[in-house]
């Protein structure tokens, strides 16, 4: 289980998180859905130690993550898998070494990297792009190659920043499509950040809105469409102020 | 003014700050040798082979011009041999290591730090963090260890060009011959020439990798940030490596 308990960040004078309290259960994927610049990225940072927070924590298992050492927090990364919003993926590797390098960071024989990048990527409908460097890619290829390379860890946890940003309707559906096949693949939790409502009813369980620092409301997919909040309702409804 | 001057001192005593606690991570990522140790290999080749030619380069025009300007600045009061002891001391002790270290800030500083403030904002290195790697192994020793190893390895040959250029430079152009030249060669030469140059060199093959490290990993705002890095990689890297170069002449030759 995640817990983000009263997490307080801000960048210089802006803050960003005030005070930011949500839990995100076992086996279900939670969507955080807000505005641009509501500071959702920088929360799911929070959660893999990229960011410290000025206040507050993150607690994973019950682990709190701002004050787990070197080692402990390498242990907690090999739990989680991060999906970054342009894919991250390093541009002087081919697919298969960028899948293969976190798997080699595990010790894991050169045999099993093999099978599980094939597997991988054939969960993603990328079988055949192994020798490919990304900037051969495509966008939506890239971000599908940065979800085979989350998942060819197998974690318990696996985190989407921004996964169907910049695409189109179509590559934003196969995303989606992709994400619900992962968890059913792995079983695991994920969380989702996304400002596409399609998107956010597609692959959650549950949604929670993120509005100025805080959770303006969280509830099930039902509950977010009916709710009755001008803020959520704006948001969802995709009305301009 | 007052303010001005505060705000400027905070910034200055916060960059301190960072770079010790840079070193530092940096210091505690060795045992990973697991990590850096493969990579390492990749580096020194990168640094050595793409290095080399700039630095032979520059080296055998010194060596020529040395050659020339002695006999220029000798004619008539000083024996002609003396051609061979200046170019060897000045190639050994100091423009050797010196211009090669300043062709390399450019070269090797600048491309590592457009390389890494590159994957800095394109959120490769938070990536790398996520699959449980720590970039100081995976990214910034391997670097520090292939600049601090390779320079002095290039710098000895562009001191052996330069002297070469020079004696070339001397039989064709000066007239003097071989057997003077290397006579001039031997006056003065002590082995503490050869070890210093190099030593200095090791030490500014550190300090430009290590600020190419620093400054790419520090990079903020996309494009223009890093373009702004590449800059401050070389101009920073020029800098310390002067004032190492005064440094060591102060420690080591008085």
């Amino acid at each position: 289980m995640i817990e983000f308990q009263d997490l307080h960040k801000a960048f210089g004078a802006q803050p960003v998180l005030a005070g930011l309290t949500l839990e995100v259960r076992d086996r279900e994927t939670l969507v955080i859905i807000g505005y641009s610049g509501s500071g959702k990225s920088v929360a799911l940072k929070h959660i893999v130690g990229l960011l410290h927070p000025d206040a507050g924590d993150v607690i994973v298992d019950g682990r709190a993550v701002s004050t787990l050492d070197r080692s402990a927090l390498t242990a907690l990364r090999r739990e989680i898998g991060f999906v970054f919003q342009f894919a991250a993926l390093f541009d002087s590797m081919t697919v298969s070494d960028n899948l293969a390098l976190g798997l080699r960071r595990r010790g894991l024989a050169e045999e099993e990297i093999a099978g599980r990048v094939r597997e991988a990527l054939a969960l993603v409908d990328l079988t055949g792009t192994d020798e490919r460097y990304p900037a051969e890619l495509s966008g939506g290829m890239r971000k599908r190659v940065g979800i085979a390379r989350a998942i060819a860890l197998r974690p318990r946890y696996v985190l989407y920043d921004e996964p169907t940003t910049g695409l189109d309707p179509v590559t934003s559906a196969v995303m989606d499509r992709l994400m619900v096949r992962t968890r059913e693949h792995l079983g695991g939790t994920g969380v989702v950040v996304t400002h596409d409502m399609r998107s956010a009813y597609t692959v959650g369980d549950r949604i929670a809105m993120l509005y100025e620092g805080r959770i303006r409301q969280v509830g099930t997919v039902a509950e977010i469409q009916a709710s009755e909040d001008p803020v959520v309702r704006q948001f969802i409804e995709g009305r301009p102020a | 003014m007052i303010e001005r001057v505060g705000r400027g001192t905070v910034r200055a005593i916060n960059a301190v700050g960072r770079f010790g606690h840079f070193v530092g991570d940096m210091v505690r990522a060795v045992p990973d040798v697991a990590t850096w140790g493969r990579l390492t290999i990749v580096q020194m080749r990168r640094v050595g082979v793409d290095s080399l030619p700039v630095a032979l380069f520059i080296a055998a025009f010194t060596g020529v011009v040395l050659a020339l300007q002695a006999s220029y600045t000798f004619t008539g009061t000083v024996p002609l041999y003396f051609v061979g002891t200046l170019v060897g001391k000045t190639m050994m002790l100091e423009l050797g290591p010196v211009l090669a270290g300043l062709a390399l800030a450019g070269r090797v500083g600048a491309s590592m730090a457009a390389e890494l403030g590159t994957m800095k904002v394109t959120e490769q290195v938070d990536a790398l963090e996520t699959l449980a790697y720590d970039p100081q192994s995976f990214l910034v020793l391997p670097r520090v260890i292939a600049g601090t190893a390779m320079f002095p390895v290039i710098v000895a040959l562009a001191i052996l060009t330069g002297i070469v250029t020079g004696w070339l430079a001397s039989v064709v152009l000066l007239d003097l011959s071989t057997q003077e030249f290397i006579k001039g060669l031997k006056l003065f030469y002590r082995f503490k020439d050869t070890w210093f140059g190099l030593f200095k060199s090791a030490t500014f093959g550190f300090t430009i990798t290590l600020v190419g490290c620093v400054v790419g990993l520090g990079t903020r705002g996309g494009a223009e940030g890093v373009g702004r890095s590449t800059t401050q990689a070389v101009v920073y890297s020029a800098i310390l490596l002067l004032v190492l170069d005064a440094f060591w002449a102060l420690v080591l030759l008085r």
